[in-house]
């Protein structure tokens, strides 16, 4: 029995112009059976910054002391500069500047992420790409599926109020795509 | 192999546990209340080794009174779920040191520890009913996975009782429908599974409290003999 594919879990992200995409699955599974499709994998933790954790499911519950997971950061970085992330279970990192990949079906997000990319994807193209390469990745996967989570970041506009206080919008569009057969 | 499994009805949920006791090839009785009323609005069925399953479901139920006690107020439904999984959590990973006995020690004097970890191998469905969100149910498995779900099952017997749950349930369903529902499930295992355990307790958790339903018998013990 292998513990990353205990539970079963897909993650990726992607970088667009001046954007991010975070997607997952939906599936929590027990080894082959499907205990819920609702699972959330993607936490918000705070406007800026996303993190996704796979693997074992209860690990990614345990604060302070995630063992058998592996992470997906997605964020945006100084001058709202997107930035992407990954690393294993006891912190290898791999800095990616187009897309990274986690889960039980990593291998087909690779396949799938490296022929849809395009460089400087505007959000709805980036949603679009990243939604359609999950969906075809973890239909090749019976530990993932059950449809997708996928949260797309982009810098608004600039606003300013009336007492002088400006600051910059930033548009968060949270998906749940059904699975579709 | 034990079967425990629930449901989330319209202002109700309802959980099923079987009630045999079995080691090995031996059934030791077979009307053993695997679900425990945690307070008076919650339900923790529980499945798994007897010896945790009675400590840790006992452990839980005794500290959400002492919270009821400290605090005036009782803990939520998710409150309590969340509270069993840190427990199960912590005890996953927590090592425990056992000490080798007087006659084992080392050549120098010094006492000799086993290092080892003690989890409680416990499958719990907590089943709630809150005055502000209405009923809810909680998966919580022995490795501390953690979700709120609608239907739920542990054993050998949820192979059965989800499948028949997936067909038949819907959100908002009556007492007598989610009985139904239950009813066609322990049917289920009793016709399909091989070594299916033949009575099976039912409990219910609505704005009026946690309370037995019903029992679902097909063997009965015999009494105890008078002295």
């Amino acid at each position: 029995m292998q513990i990353f594919e205990y539970n079963g879990s897909a993650l990726v992200a992607m970088v667009g112009k001046n954007c991010f995409a975070i997607a997952s699955d939906r599936r929590l599974g027990v080894q082959l059976q499907t205990i819920a499709t609702d699972f959330q994998r993607i936490s918000k933790i705070h406007d800026r910054l996303f993190l996704g954790l796979s693997g074992l499911a209860t690990d990614a519950q345990t604060l302070f002391g995630p063992y058998f997971c592996q992470p997906v950061i997605a964020g945006l970085g100084d001058e709202d500069k997107p930035f992407i992330c990954t690393m294993d279970s006891i912190g290898a990192k791999e800095l990616a500047k187009d897309f990274v990949v986690a889960g039980t079906a990593s291998e087909s997000l690779y396949g799938a992420c490296e022929s849809m990319f395009k460089e400087n994807m505007e959000p709805e193209e980036l949603f679009e790409t990243v939604s359609q390469a999950l969906l075809a990745s973890v239909d090749r996967d019976c530990l993932s599926g059950w449809g997708g989570h996928n949260t797309y970041r982009s810098k608004g506009k600039d606003f300013e109020r009336k007492d002088g206080l400006s600051g910059t919008k930033y548009l968060t569009h949270e998906i749940s795509m059904d699975l579709f057969f | 192999m034990e079967c425990v499994f629930g449901l989330v009805g319209n202002d109700f949920a309802v959980v099923a546990a079987d009630t045999s006791a079995v080691h090995s090839i031996l059934v030791h009785k077979s009307n053993e209340d695997k679900i425990m009323i945690l307070d008076s609005h919650k339900l923790i069925a529980a499945s798994g080794e007897s010896g945790d399953r009675v400590q840790f479901t006992e452990y839980i139920q005794k500290n959400v009174a002492l919270y009821q006690f400290r605090n005036g107020i009782p803990l939520t439904t998710a409150a309590a779920a969340n509270f069993t999984r840190g427990e199960l959590a912590t005890a996953l990973r927590k090592v425990e040191d056992q000490m080798i006995l007087e006659s084992c020690k080392s050549s120098s004097g010094v006492p000799l520890v086993l290092s080892h970890y003690n989890p409680y191998f416990v499958n719990i469905l907590l089943a709630g009913y809150d005055k502000e969100t209405g009923p809810s149910l909680f998966y919580i498995d022995y490795i501390a996975t953690l979700h709120k779900v609608d239907k739920g099952a542990f054993g050998y017997g949820s192979y059965f009782s989800l499948a028949m749950m997936d067909r038949h349930y819907h959100s908002g369903m009556t007492v007598e429908e989610a009985i139904d529902l239950v009813d066609k499930c322990i049917m289920e295992i009793r016709s399909r599974l091989v070594v299916a355990p033949p009575n099976f307790v039912i409990k219910i958790v609505d704005k009026d409290g946690a309370r037995e339903y019903a029992w679902r018998e097909s063997v009965k013990d015999a009494g105890v003999p008078s002295a």
